[in-house]
């Protein structure tokens, strides 16, 4: 993907299984959204090839279209419709696609509750809050029940408790639909909550691939260990902390108090992976298979 | 199939929308009641060379406007401003979204311009004396130069709305309308005007609109104040029905180029532009 003479994506090379909820994380600029956008239909790449739902989303058709589902970010649009009357009607364009296997388009009814909108069905667009438009942004998302599921920072803005509502959302349409999720975040708490796979660009390229215990534990080989003992603390760093605890106790035996074994969270990881990318240092390929 | 009747209840919703929004009504309602003041004000005048009420050969003419202003300024300035806001953008993300968008979108203004037209002619029989409505003639032609001049100012509009760059200079359309109509003897008739600004006024759907309701709704010696003192109804539906044509087959070229543009980063782009403004 290029944007004038600089290439902006280059090599972001993936794969994501049926059922799967794979995260794009990645510092601003990284290609996130065009990635996604690519992907959506919504861009033409430059070069490279892309199947998604096995047809090239550049050139598929309105068949391939109503497979997929896409949260936009609501700003100003529909302000006049009511929710139940929106959805109803968006619903509407996806009936020709009902298959015995996915009946389309999901019930209106049952898709206001499952997003938890009930009491607000009747509300015009306009007079919904945030966090309820951004609920209604999910279901707009959803109507169709889409086999596949775009989620461009599905959470920015949210209170926690929105937040906590939303991941649940997630969770269910991927483990009772079966939906594949593709979702882009800065939050790194959220994509080791939500996501079985976790992908890592910067500068326009994949640095990291894998789930995020496979990512802690490929790029840091060494654990920290804490504890105490008579009232002193101690704190070392180890390759082998099996090894090391082992050895502890069998020095102190019972002495050892407080014990703690702490791997290198997520964070850790991510902020060294982008650093060194960002650095330009060769970057350790990490890729895990699935 | 289900795209074409998911467009004709989607005209449906906003066109009740528009009639139950108090902002939008009292729009109408203001404009309408300029226009109303001005022809009553000018009932008692007569048309130059006639004795024929000036207000009401106004209201026959701005019947004519209706449907020239709405075609072009109000389907371009929603389209700009849809395209702005992510509406587009929510039809290009289902299936045949597009379809269903614009086909909304032509059906809630029709019924706009029909409903004015309504309310117009109604106000016209009972406050205005002279309209020549008695024939089956007169509401014949009425009908083929609403449907003539809707499918001459619709895609004009749809065209212009897909070269505006944003909402925000969709005011230089209804700018550039409102210059046309002034060249356009709705208010006043044309052959008063210089001949140069004959011409160009001629070049436009809202003269052919204007002369093409007279043509409908005024007594037949009427025709003696256009130009070749004729009602000119071949010369109409050939001038209408061209642009038509051109409309028809630019619009969709036009209108997927936009809608190929249209995706989450640009409407964000948009977005934060215009919260810039406000903040």
């Amino acid at each position: 993907m290029r944007y004038g003479k600089t290439d902006v994506l280059n090599g972001v090379t993936f794969t994501a299984r049926r059922g799967e909820v794979v995260a794009l994380l990645g510092p601003n600029g990284a290609g996130k959204t065009t990635t996604i956008e690519i992907l959506e239909g919504f861009r033409i790449r430059s070069a490279g090839e892309v199947s998604v739902l096995g047809a090239d989303p550049a050139h598929a058709g309105e068949a391939w279209r109503a497979r997929i589902g896409i949260v936009l970010q609501s700003w100003r649009d529909h302000a006049k419709w009511q929710v139940r009357e929106l959805l109803a009607h968006l619903g509407s364009y996806y009936a020709p696609y009902s298959t015995a296997r996915v009946a389309r388009p999901w019930d209106t009814d049952d898709l206001i509750a499952a997003v938890g909108l009930t009491e607000h069905a009747h509300k015009k667009v306009r007079r919904l809050s945030g966090g309820q438009r951004r609920r209604l942004d999910v279901a707009i998302g959803i109507v169709g029940r889409p086999e596949l599921l775009f989620l461009d920072e599905p959470t920015a803005g949210f209170d926690p408790e929105a937040r906590r509502e939303f991941h649940d959302l997630v969770h269910k349409l991927a483990d009772s639909e079966n939906t594949t999720i593709l979702l882009t975040t800065h939050d790194l708490d959220e994509a080791e909550k939500l996501a079985d796979r976790i992908l890592i660009l910067a500068g326009g390229r994949v640095i990291a691939d894998g789930s995020a215990d496979e990512l802690s534990r490929r790029m840091s080989t060494q654990a920290e260990v804490r504890w105490s003992r008579d009232g002193q603390r101690y704190v070392h760093s180890a390759d082998d902390a099996t090894g090391y605890v082992r050895e502890l106790f069998r020095q102190y035996g019972e002495s050892v108090q407080d014990l703690e074994v702490r791997r290198a969270s997520l964070e850790d990881t991510y902020m060294a992976l982008v650093r060194e990318a960002e650095s330009g240092a060769p970057a350790r390929h990490l890729s895990a298979v699935a | 199939m289900t795209a074409t009747r998911a467009g004709f209840v989607r005209g449906w919703i906003e066109l009740k929308q528009t009639l139950t929004t108090p902002g939008d009504v009292i729009t109408m309602a203001i404009f309408s009641a300029l226009f109303l003041a001005v022809m009553l004000w000018t009932r008692h005048t007569t048309v130059p060379g006639t004795q024929f009420s000036l207000g009401t050969a106004m209201l026959v003419s701005v019947l004519g406007m209706d449907v020239g202003f709405n075609g072009v300024a109000t389907l371009g300035g929603l389209l700009t401003v849809e395209r702005d806001d992510g509406t587009l953008l929510r039809a290009k993300a289902i299936p045949n979204g597009m379809t269903g968008y614009l086909i909304g979108k032509l059906i809630t203004v029709s019924g706009t311009v029909l409903i004015g037209v309504g309310i117009r002619l109604i106000t016209g029989v009972l406050l205005f004396s002279g309209l020549a409505l008695a024939s089956a003639g007169a509401w014949l032609t009425l009908i083929w130069v609403l449907l003539l001049g809707l499918l001459a100012t619709l895609p004009l509009g749809a065209l212009l709305g897909s070269l505006i760059p944003s909402a925000r200079s969709a005011g230089l359309l209804t700018l550039s309308v409102s210059g046309i109509i002034a060249v356009s003897g709705i208010f006043y008739p044309i052959t008063h005007l210089p001949h140069w600004l004959q011409w160009a006024g001629q070049a436009f759907p809202m003269y052919w609109l204007g002369l093409g309701m007279r043509s409908a709704l005024l007594p037949g010696t009427m025709a003696a104040v256009e130009i070749g003192h004729s009602w000119r109804h071949l010369e109409t539906s050939l001038m209408l029905a061209a642009w038509a044509v051109a409309g028809l087959a630019l619009a969709p070229v036009l209108l997927r180029r936009v809608a190929r543009r249209e995706s989450g980063a640009s409407v964000a782009a948009r977005r934060e532009r215009a919260l810039r403004r406000m903040g």
